[in-house]
């Protein structure tokens, strides 16, 4: 434990006296922190005038708190840095919500600094007050609300360390007013370093149990590798590639985890699930041992959880304990960072020389050939409207797979998952777990900053990117040239799927009436808009978007509007049991 | 089953409210949940009582281990231990009934810690069975009030829960 020494409030001793406001500026930039997605009020005053007048400390000034997040929580992914946001109290803080459980899902490392009203007042439903702590609890890896100046730069230590190590997460620092006053001044020094008797996350695994790993996968003889957004995480896909090259077993990415395997590689079956490929989910349901990498078994990848993957025995590694038999028995648990077991697993390999039965998974790959010969992500091409999965497969051509694609949440997701190959990780931006909409701007434009001569696309549809469509004028003031593809079928296409397939055609509330111009939208904001109606322009336009380096443009897409995503599970059903087209079961 | 988890945590404002939220959010019962600083004064240890099949306790542990404040937990019901609770009950006691509320209390060996002229406050300690026992023992219609704080539990012999 530390022992916390308590410091005269106005002595001297320490290098330099700073106000709590200094401290946090200070403190922020002896972590190394680049940016910080806020939006100011009268809790935060005294840290904004802090900010003022220096350059080290970037402040993005978003239009709405929840972008706040999303674009910090798009920093992140893309970089796998630590988040940070700012916001005032109460309506900042609750604001900031949704894009604190959108990283809290995705186990998305972030540090969101919310004011609060002075300590005093607290309790007293002050102007702008509300319990950020504990509003925010369920949804935050951890929280604390500092209640001494003299705590300050420990507990935003804490809070750093604690979201990036381990299960990474959110963690909010709640700072009342009276903590940043600029009168009160007390010595800083930067805490190096942070111990925490209570928070010691496991990174090795267990040796006998990666031994026992090792033994289960070499008798295997119909291996499937099942990985997550756990991998990508822990910065271990050349480990994950390296295994599965070595194993010449098949593999399959959940939503989180796509990019981790290279998606143009024979051995890559594609995502499983609910939307999975055919081959993918059938591969699971017949594998004799499956190797989960960093994935946590949920719900819309799972299935039934009777018929999961009936013949196989499993092996899971994580770093989260919680995360091991949650949903699904596992055989042979792993507790440790995905990217150290892995290794430790390969050096045995290597050391052994072994390798898997040659003629039980050469009959094993003519299998899953069959499967995938039959082309389940197949659709009409020759179809005068234009096919979400079509512009997706050309905006894969026109940027030959170099790019930040971030993502909003419903079909398009889908499409996108399926149709763009991701050979790196860190690339498909998306929120898996929560399903935010409105996540797929804000996430780019924290992706654009952090990398400001990369290409950065956010696909979207008509109804997602309406919720955080005030960001263009955020993206505007930073000058953040990302492309825009949205999938315009004037529908929620997901809820009219739902709806066509399981409310027969009752489309309740799911067209979108009233829509916008959104060529005239982004023009208002100063962006360029394009609208694209015809397959044979799809290819042109977005060549022209690329070529528009320095501009933000919002290509609107005028989609097929009963274009369904398939393959489809439906909740509660097995692998085995996928819809391929038109509702005919494979 | 029912279970008894025995949980070292820091001793922070806001520390029982994870605990409790957790078991809301997660929708895990909880039968009886006790909290009291400890000799060192930075750490609280906590008792709860819950029941779930071994799959929902392991989880409940695993989700308490992951807590941010929790430093050290055990499943006291997985070896022997020792569970003690204490009771304070209030019962109308007038004419025959006196004698007979106060031989009640010596046999469960309780102590009557209040009384007026028409009232006995008996104080007793035990598992929680046996507080059960008492309370049936007494005649239904005497009891005024029962204030029970919940079960605190130790293991037996060399286990223990500390740093």
């Amino acid at each position: 434990m530390i022992r916390r020494f308590r410091l005269p409030l106005t002595g001297s001793g320490g290098n330099v006296e700073l106000s709590g406001g200094e401290i946090l500026v200070q403190f922020l930039k002896d972590e190394g922190v680049e940016f910080v997605f806020g939006y100011p009020g009268g809790a935060v005053l005294h840290i904004y005038d802090a900010l003022y007048g220096q350059d080290e400390i970037k402040h993005i000034l978003v239009r709405h708190e929840q972008a706040a997040t999303h674009a910090a929580d798009g920093y992140a992914r893309a970089t796998g840095k630590t988040g940070v946001v700012l916001v005032t109290s109460g309506p900042g803080a609750t604001n900031a919500v949704t894009g604190i459980a959108t990283a809290y899902m995705d186990s998305i490392p972030m540090v969101v600094i919310t004011g609060q009203v002075p300590l005093p007042v607290i309790g007293s439903d002050a102007f702008q007050e509300v319990d950020s702590v504990g509003i925010t609890r369920p949804c935050v890896k951890h929280n604390f609300l500092v209640k001494d100046v003299r705590d300050l730069a420990e507990t935003l230590k804490k809070a750093f360390y604690v979201a990036s190590t381990g299960r990474p997460g959110p963690v909010v620092v709640d700072i009342p007013k009276d903590i940043t006053d600029p009168k009160v001044r007390i010595p800083y020094t930067y805490p190096k370093t942070v111990a925490m008797r209570s928070y010691n996350p496991v990174v090795k695994g267990h040796p006998v149990q990666i031994k026992r790993a090792i033994d289960l996968l070499l008798g295997a003889r119909r291996p499937m590798i099942y990985s997550g957004g756990g991998v990508v995480l822990s910065g271990a896909a050349e480990e994950l590639t390296a295994l599965t090259r070595r194993l010449g077993a098949p593999i399959t990415n959940t939503l989180m985890g796509l990019g981790a395997y290279p998606g143009t590689d024979s051995q890559f079956l594609g995502m499983l699930g609910m939307h999975g490929t055919y081959e993918a989910n059938m591969a699971m349901h017949e594998c004799d041992v499956l190797l989960a990498v960093g994935a946590r078994f949920d719900d819309r990848v799972t299935g039934k959880l009777e018929q999961f993957c009936p013949t196989a025995k499993i092996i899971h590694i994580d770093i989260d304990p919680a995360s091991i038999s949650k949903t699904v028995k596992v055989d042979v648990p792993i507790v440790g960072d995905v990217k150290t077991v892995l290794q430790d697993m390969l050096k045995i390999l290597e050391k052994e020389d072994a390798r898997l039965d040659e003629v039980a998974l050469k009959k094993w790959w003519e299998q899953i050939e069959q499967w995938r010969a039959t082309d389940c992500l197949a659709y009409d091409r020759d179809s005068e409207l234009i096919k979400p999965q079509f512009v997706i497969e050309k905006l894969y051509e026109v940027t030959r797979g170099d790019l930040y694609l971030t993502s909003d949440v419903g079909q398009h997701q889908m499409f996108a998952a399926q149709f763009f190959k991701f050979d790196q990780p860190r690339r498909w931006i998306n929120s898996g777990g929560l399903g935010t909409m409105g996540f797929g701007l804000p996430a780019a434009m924290g992706v654009q900053l952090a990398y400001p001569d990369q290409k950065v696309a956010c696909v979207t549809g008509e109804a997602s990117i309406q919720m955080c469509i005030q960001e263009l004028s955020t993206a505007m003031q930073y000058h953040l040239p990302i492309k825009i593809v949205n999938l315009n079928n004037r529908y929620m296409g997901m809820v009219r799927q739902w709806q066509e397939f399981f409310y027969e055609k009752r489309y309740s509330m799911s067209y979108m009436d009233a829509l916008p111009d959104f060529v005239k939208l982004a023009e208002a904001y100063g962006h360029v808009g394009m609208r694209i109606e015809k397959p044979a322009d799809v290819e042109g336009a977005l060549r022209e978007a690329f070529e528009l380096k320095d501009r933000l443009v919002f290509l609107d897409f005028i989609t097929d509007q009963t274009e369904n995503v398939y393959p489809m599970i439906e909740a509660g059903k097995g692998h085995h049991e996928m819809h391929l087209s038109n509702r005919e079961l494979a | 089953m029912r279970h008894i988890i025995s949980i070292l945590m820091e001793n922070e404002s806001g520390a029982l409210s994870r605990v409790a939220g957790l078991f809301s959010a997660r929708g895990y019962n909880i039968e009886s949940l006790t909290v009291a600083p400890t000799e060192d004064p930075s750490l609280s240890r906590m008792t709860i009582v819950t029941t779930g099949s071994e799959e929902i306790i392991e989880q409940i542990t695993k989700q308490l281990n992951k807590l941010i404040d929790v430093v050290k937990l055990i499943d006291l019901s997985e070896g022997e231990h020792i569970e003690r609770e204490l009771m304070m009950i209030k019962l109308k006691a007038v004419g025959p009934d006196r004698d007979e509320i106060k031989r009640l209390a010596d046999i469960f060996r309780g102590r009557i810690i209040d009384v007026t002229a028409s009232t006995y406050t008996v104080e007793l300690t035990g598992p929680g069975d046996k507080l059960n026992a008492f309370i049936k023992a007494v005649d239904g219609g005497s009891i005024m009030e029962v204030v029970r704080t919940g079960v605190s539990g130790i293991a037996r012999g060399e286990r223990s829960l500390g740093l």
